[in-house]
């Protein structure tokens, strides 16, 4: 280390100078960029629209710029090599223990104990119970994207149809939501089958748009669908899941026990203990739904991991890598990415059918193209195929905009702008491991 | 009859404009292979110049029409330009050679941050233009009195596009850059070989594309009269369909897959139904992959080992 600074001390002058340089053109370039948008505001005056100028705000994205360049072209020279090298380390170390050694079971564990937790509010559990929708999701587009190497931008659709499907059997056929959770998710599925079956053979960009545009007729035929969907007002009013048949609220339907009642049996004298009272809390259903999802997470997981190892696992792998030799070895390509394709909607079927479960409401604005966009992210940002980096994105991405909240109108911008910057440090995802699943020979180590 | 030709110049003047976006898609997708998910806000963006414009020289008392729009083209082409320049210097260059998902992120992230980067700078209110060029030539009069008529706006779109293409595709085939750009499309890395300044003919690609966005983004301006800072998503996702359609890759494909779409938008809206015209779209786009997986003018892949 002491050479290394020793070394690069007689450059320090020339280095600032050209990083001074480079932010000094790159503030120039933001200026130039900023003085139509930001320096004019349309402002609205009676009859029309008028200009207002706004020159300071032109010099304030000027200098944000030099300061963020300057800072980056001076650690670029010498800080951020040791920097990316730790944090490459980290992240494969990481990615080296895999999901299975350490790192897994203890977030495992974690989530587990979340919700008892001293700091745990209602807050905390209904951020945990977001993230791990997104986990959930980004686990299920995985499967897609990860694995068999299909780019699908339309994954939220199948989320919807799973979201409506448990909506409108729980309101026309008063089914609960244990009994519809399956079904959500073998119509989630039938629908990926059905948008698979013509449009899987395309190569991989022409899937990407196809998928987007199959995603926004799901969004538009909900949105347009009034005596069926309810357009644009969606459906409200669904029924919450019950624990084991015990509906959870202050009081229930004749002849059913409400929850606190139910388990009062159990949790008084747990409750005596504390030397607290056990009675109904309406904090319980909060919890309750954050089991569920993290359930429902945890069995997608596993589900990923055990169906890596079968021949059809091994196939959308050997697929994503070589479809011509794939196809000589004797794969049906067209098979395989289907079995993808209704395997990973079939869990964004589970997701949906608890999303509307636990909002109790659903409209087409939730299943919006920018969703789509988000669980790509996720599954990308994480390292494509790993399990573990899709867990750190999905937590990074939904806490970000929760960070963000003191200034609301920036969320996301921040969002976007961590997009981007998350790509052009690690291009490869925060945990990457494409780890791959057969190996000629035992792995030395 | 007289309905349907009426629909037809409807439908060409939307084609036009998405037709000049899709020019974008199917260039960058053309010489590095990615989607630029972006490129439907950098067309935002030439719509909001336009508008800025316009007031700025309504206030100033540039009021000749014909002065007013090609100084407008001229601005807003400048700024979109080098907003177009700025991004792929900022989010695609350093990922060129990674995995192939990495600029589509960085794309969509980029995308996010536009959309709101106007939002915030420009407020999320809907933005009105006062109509700039007013008047209509009378075509055809039909016996029950409905009149067929093209309004001069919708001359100057068509005229300007098809103008614009012509040039357009004079510089591809005939100048040293289109000449470098169509060497890049081959071979990226022989190109670089031979000496073909690789970078900056990305870069120019982009700038190109950004400008006939601009361009696309005036006319709409002027033609519905409002935008707001969402449009750049419907607006690309249609021209990117418009690309695909047409067979991703190819100029001439995009210029007709742009056409289809805006004569496909306007014929349904008009026989069937205004809410669901999006879902014909992207229902004959699937149709026509399925028969023609490399969209209509698309070279066949030649699959290698």
């Amino acid at each position: 280390m002491a050479t290394v600074t020793e070394a690069s001390t007689p450059h320090r002058g020339t280095d600032v100078i050209t990083a001074a340089k480079e932010a000094a053109i790159a503030a120039g370039v933001m200026a130039v960029l900023a003085l139509p948008l930001i320096g004019f505001i349309l402002v609205d005056v009676a009859g029309g629209v008028t200009l207002r100028t706004r020159f300071g705000g032109v010099l304030t994205a000027a200098a944000i710029v030099f300061v963020g360049r300057f800072v980056i072209a001076m650690l670029r020279g010498r800080g951020a090599g040791p920097i990316a090298h730790l944090t490459g380390l980290v992240t494969r170390r990481v990615a080296g223990w895999g999901a299975g050694r350490f790192v897994g079971p203890a977030l495992v564990g974690f989530a587990v104990v979340l919700p008892v937790l001293p700091f745990s509010d209602r807050y905390i559990i209904d951020l945990g119970t977001s993230v791990l929708i997104y986990v959930m999701l980004g686990w299920g587009l995985n499967v897609v994207v990860g694995l068999a190497g299909l780019l699908d931008l339309g994954y939220v659709a199948f989320y919807a149809v799973g979201a409506y499907s448990f909506a409108l059997l729980a309101l026309h056929f008063d089914l609960s939501f244990w009994a519809c959770l399956p079904l959500a998710g073998v119509f989630a599925a039938l629908f990926g089958i059905i948008l698979g079956f013509p449009v899987l053979r395309l190569r991989g960009d022409y899937l990407a748009i196809v998928t987007l545009g199959f995603g926004e007729i799901i969004r538009i035929v909900l949105l347009n669908w009034q005596d069926f969907t309810g357009g644009p007002n969606g459906l409200s009013s669904i029924p919450r899941p019950s624990f084991f048949g015990a509906p959870i609220g202050r009081s229930a339907p004749e002849g059913q026990t409400p929850f606190h009642e139910f388990v009062a049996p159990v949790m008084e004298p747990i409750a005596a203990l504390f030397g607290g009272e056990w009675g109904f809390d309406a904090i319980h259903r909060i919890v309750w739904l954050y089991y569920i999802i993290l359930a429902l997470a945890l069995v997608t997981n596993v589900f990923t991991l055990r169906i890596r190892r079968l021949p059809v696992g091994r196939a959308w792998e050997a697929l994503r890598e070589d479809e011509i030799a794939c196809r000589s070895l004797g794969i049906n390509p067209t098979n395989t990415k289907l079995s993808a394709f209704a395997i990973g909607a079939m869990f964004a079927g589970f997701a949906g059918a608890f999303f509307s479960a636990r909002q109790g409401f659903v409209s087409p604005e939730s299943f919006t193209y920018i969703e789509s966009a988000v669980i790509l992210a996720i599954v990308v940002l994480g390292g494509m195929g790993s399990q573990i980096g899709v867990v750190v994105a999905a937590a990074f991405l939904i806490l970000i905009p929760e960070f963000g909240r003191d200034f609301a109108q920036y969320r996301m911008l921040l969002f976007g702008l961590a997009m981007v910057l998350v790509m052009i440090w690690r291009p490869q995802g925060l945990v990457s491991g494409r780890e791959p699943s057969v190996r000629l020979h035992a792995e030395r180590r | 009859m007289e309905y349907f030709v009426q629909q037809l110049i409807n439908g060409l003047t939307l084609g036009a404009i998405y037709a000049l976006i899709a020019i974008g898609y199917t260039m960058v997708y053309g010489i590095i292979g990615m989607i630029n998910f972006a490129h439907g806000e950098i067309y935002m963006i030439g719509a909001f110049l336009a508008v800025i414009a316009f007031t700025g020289l309504g206030i100033i008392g540039l009021t000749w029409v014909p002065a007013a729009i090609i100084v407008v083209l001229l601005i807003a082409m400048f700024f979109t330009a080098a907003y177009g320049w700025t991004v792929e210097r900022i989010a695609y260059r350093p990922l060129r050679g990674s995995h192939r998902l990495a600029p589509l992120i960085s794309a969509i992230g980029m995308s996010i941050f536009l959309q709101n980067y106007v939002q915030i700078a420009q407020g999320a209110k809907i933005k009105p233009l006062p109509p700039v060029v007013q008047g209509n030539i009378p075509l055809m009069e039909s016996a029950s009195g409905f009149t067929v008529s093209i309004s001069y706006l919708q001359l100057i779109i068509i005229l300007l596009t098809v103008g614009l293409m012509l040039g357009f595709t004079y510089l591809i085939q005939r100048t040293s850059l289109g000449r470098s750009q169509r060497a890049c499309e081959q071979d990226l890395k022989m190109a670089s070989l031979l000496g073909v300044d690789v970078d900056r003919t990305i870069s120019l690609t982009f700038v190109m594309g950004a400008a006939l966005a601009a361009v696309a983004g005036v006319m709409i301006t002027m033609y519905y009269g409002v935008i707001d800072f969402f449009i750049g998503f419907l607006a690309g996702v249609k021209a990117f369909t418009a690309a695909v359609l047409g067979g991703i890759g190819s100029l001439p494909g995009a210029m007709l897959g742009g056409l289809l779409i805006g004569l496909i938008e306007a014929f349904w809206s008009a026989y069937f139904s205004v809410e669901y015209k999006d879902v014909a779209t992207f229902v004959i786009l699937v149709v026509v992959l399925i028969f023609r997986p490399t969209g209509l003018l698309g070279r066949p892949e030649v699959e290698k080992v």
